[in-house]
């Protein structure tokens, strides 16, 4: 068991769900009430990691990221390093990556909110954004839960984008899918075997943690 | 030596606001679209909006809230402008200070009681929150509710609690919507009493949405008649109600029982005129209205307001007595309807079902059907 690889993969998908409640909440805000007609352009557009191919993902991000890009030279010029292949790097790449796992959630649970609680609350002199956080917040705390428990388990596992956009540095970029990965690769079985055990207990209990809240998580979506 | 003006004596009643709307809207519904068009003022106190469902007295009063955009017109509450589409002013709803119960109520779930009354509070301080809630919630006797949430408290003080919530932030003009549809009748009074209370402090224009006729009388001071988006009558529920003079007001307060009748002879000292009613036999004495003998109107006579006797009464002051046979029972929930045939003409009447046991009533039975005489609508053809 590669105790230092699974403590920067929680460390990960511990950063990564917790910047997705607050990149995710707006997002959600906006799917759930505007009324803009192309809207379901951006839907698609968030919903897109669930069925890109991992590897597709990771290398655009590679290349948004790296020293050509507009990005990855701003960020440069501020550190001196690039991004790629850096923790920062990871982090950038699996926010992309779990970002429907967080919204989705999200804008299903704001928009499961009786529409008459929020013209009661503008009847009552609060504001749309005073509403959304006085009652459509806490009316929404299961998908809040739901959002993060998804994201975290989904950063936890993930593989193709690490590896395209961290490489495989130990301590820096390797996390417990590619330690497993690289296990194998050398035959030491039993150690993969450790490891994957780990990794799908915690799973299963992030996964329990979600349907015992029996909160349907994809609401919107290409799908519905 | 000038002498200064005495000063005003304080006014008597706190100032009241007018509201006044004048729109259109296109709106949705069951068979197609139809169009709101109204234009009416309501001053402080009750004013009822009365009409069936799909009327269009929500959309209405959604205008109003600013939940909803009219396609055109005017709403000013106190002389301010809401809504002037000339003007191009649209205030948003939650700038508007219009106190708006909604049908469903719409309570917060997760908040308590106390907090849903405080709710709209949010510009006081802390404390004056705290006081002017605990007034309210004693007003409507809802004290004791404070710390529950509401699924944990019955439909009447659910009903109170959005009450309260509303009238708390002290609104400019006020809209109910069903708020005593699902009450039994006591809860129903008393809330209706406690309602014209607080109005006797706060005068303002409060529009009372119902269908149900008895809540017309007992509330309103100004009836206003929705029918397919439009304003078909206007005035005093007495003037309004007691003496339809369109169909359509007697088919919504539910009137099982009309007839075309001609008028015979009139009773200018007692106040009564005898009709004839349809083509059949049956005569019968109803209030005096603005006819002349030989003029065609039409009667509606509530079933509920019908007594059957089976022996001949004797002593009674209602002046209508007429004898028939049953022709058939129907139970509907707990009210039994019995159809009887008077000499060719065929009256609904409503009973329990406890009478119906203790009388042993059924079909081909002869009774007495009783009818008051101001139990009889007259309406015009």
């Amino acid at each position: 068991m590669n105790w230092e690889a699974f403590w920067l993969t929680v460390r990960l998908a511990a950063i990564v769900s917790a910047l997705l409640i607050a990149i995710g909440i707006p997002i959600a805000y906006w799917l759930t009430y505007s009324r803009w007609r192309w809207k379901f352009l951006v839907e698609a557009v968030v919903a897109l990691p669930i069925v890109l191919p991992p590897t597709v993902l990771g290398f655009y991000v590679l290349v948004a990221l790296g020293s050509h890009s507009p990005l990855g030279r701003w960020w440069e010029s501020l550190t001196g390093h690039t991004l790629a292949f850096t923790f920062e790097g990871l982090v950038i790449g699996s926010l992309l990556y779990s970002l429907p796992f967080a919204v989705q959630p999200f804008a299903a649970s704001f928009g499961a909110v009786d529409t008459n609680l929020l013209r009661a609350s503008a009847s009552l002199g609060h504001s749309p954004v005073r509403t959304f956080f006085r009652i459509v917040l806490p009316l929404s705390k299961a998908g809040l839960v739901t959002g993060f428990a998804l994201s975290f388990a989904h950063t936890l596992g993930e593989f193709g984008v690490v590896l395209m956009v961290g490489g495989n540095i130990p301590g820096v970029t390797r996390t417990i899918s590619i330690d497993i990965y690289d296990q194998v690769q050398t035959a030491n079985y039993s150690s993969a075997n450790q490891t994957a055990i780990v990794l799908l207990v915690i799973s299963f209990v992030v996964l329990s943690i979600v349907y015992g809240l029996s909160r349907r998580p994809w609401a919107v979506g290409p799908w519905r | 030596m000038a002498v200064n003006p005495a000063p005003a004596p304080p006014s008597p009643q706190p100032i009241s606001s007018e509201l006044e709307v004048r729109i259109r809207k296109r709106f949705p519904n069951p068979e197609g679209s139809f169009n709101l068009n109204v234009h009416f003022r309501a001053l402080a106190g009750f004013t009822i909006l009365f009409g069936a469902s799909g009327a269009g007295k929500t959309t209405l009063l959604d205008c109003i809230a600013g939940l909803t955009d009219p396609d055109d017109g005017r709403i000013a509450v106190g002389g301010e402008d809401l809504y002037d589409s000339e003007k191009k002013r649209n205030v948003a709803a939650w700038k508007r200070r219009i106190g708006y119960v909604q049908q469903d109520l719409a309570l917060f779930p997760h908040l308590t009681a106390g907090e849903n009354v405080a709710y709209g509070l949010r510009k006081l301080s802390a404390a004056e929150r705290v006081t002017r809630s605990r007034e309210i919630l004693e007003a409507f006797r809802i004290a004791q509710l404070r710390d529950r949430r509401p699924s944990q408290i019955s439909g009447g003080e659910r009903q109170r609690v959005a009450l309260a919530r509303a009238l708390v932030t002290e609104p400019l003009a006020l809209l109910l919507d069903e708020p005593l549809a699902a009450l039994d009748r006591p809860t129903k009074s008393s809330l209706v009493g406690d309602l014209r209370r607080w109005n006797q402090q706060h005068r303002v224009p409060i529009l009372f949405v119902t269908h149900n006729g008895e809540e017309v009388f007992a509330l309103g001071d100004e009836v206003i008649v929705l029918d397919g988006g439009r304003i078909v009558a206007q005035g005093r529920p007495h003037e309004v109600m007691r003496v339809p003079q369109l169909e359509t007001i007697a088919n919504l307060s539910g009137f099982e029982n009309i007839f075309n009748a001609t008028v015979l002879t009139l009773h200018e000292n007692r106040g009564t005129m005898t009709c004839q009613l349809g083509g059949g036999k049956v005569e019968l004495e109803t209030p005096l209205v603005r006819a002349e003998v030989g003029s065609r109107l039409r009667v509606g006579i509530r079933a509920g307001d019908l007594l059957l006797a089976t022996e001949t009464p004797r002593g009674l002051s209602a002046r209508n007595v007429l004898p028939g046979t049953i022709l058939r029972l129907e139970q509907r929930d707990v009210i039994i309807s019995a159809m009887v045939d008077c000499g060719g003409t065929e009256f609904e009447v409503h009973l329990t079902l406890a009478a119906r046991d203790a009388l042993q009533l059924g079909p081909g039975k002869s009774v007495w059907v009783v009818v008051k005489t101001h139990s009889c609508h007259l309406m015009g053809m």
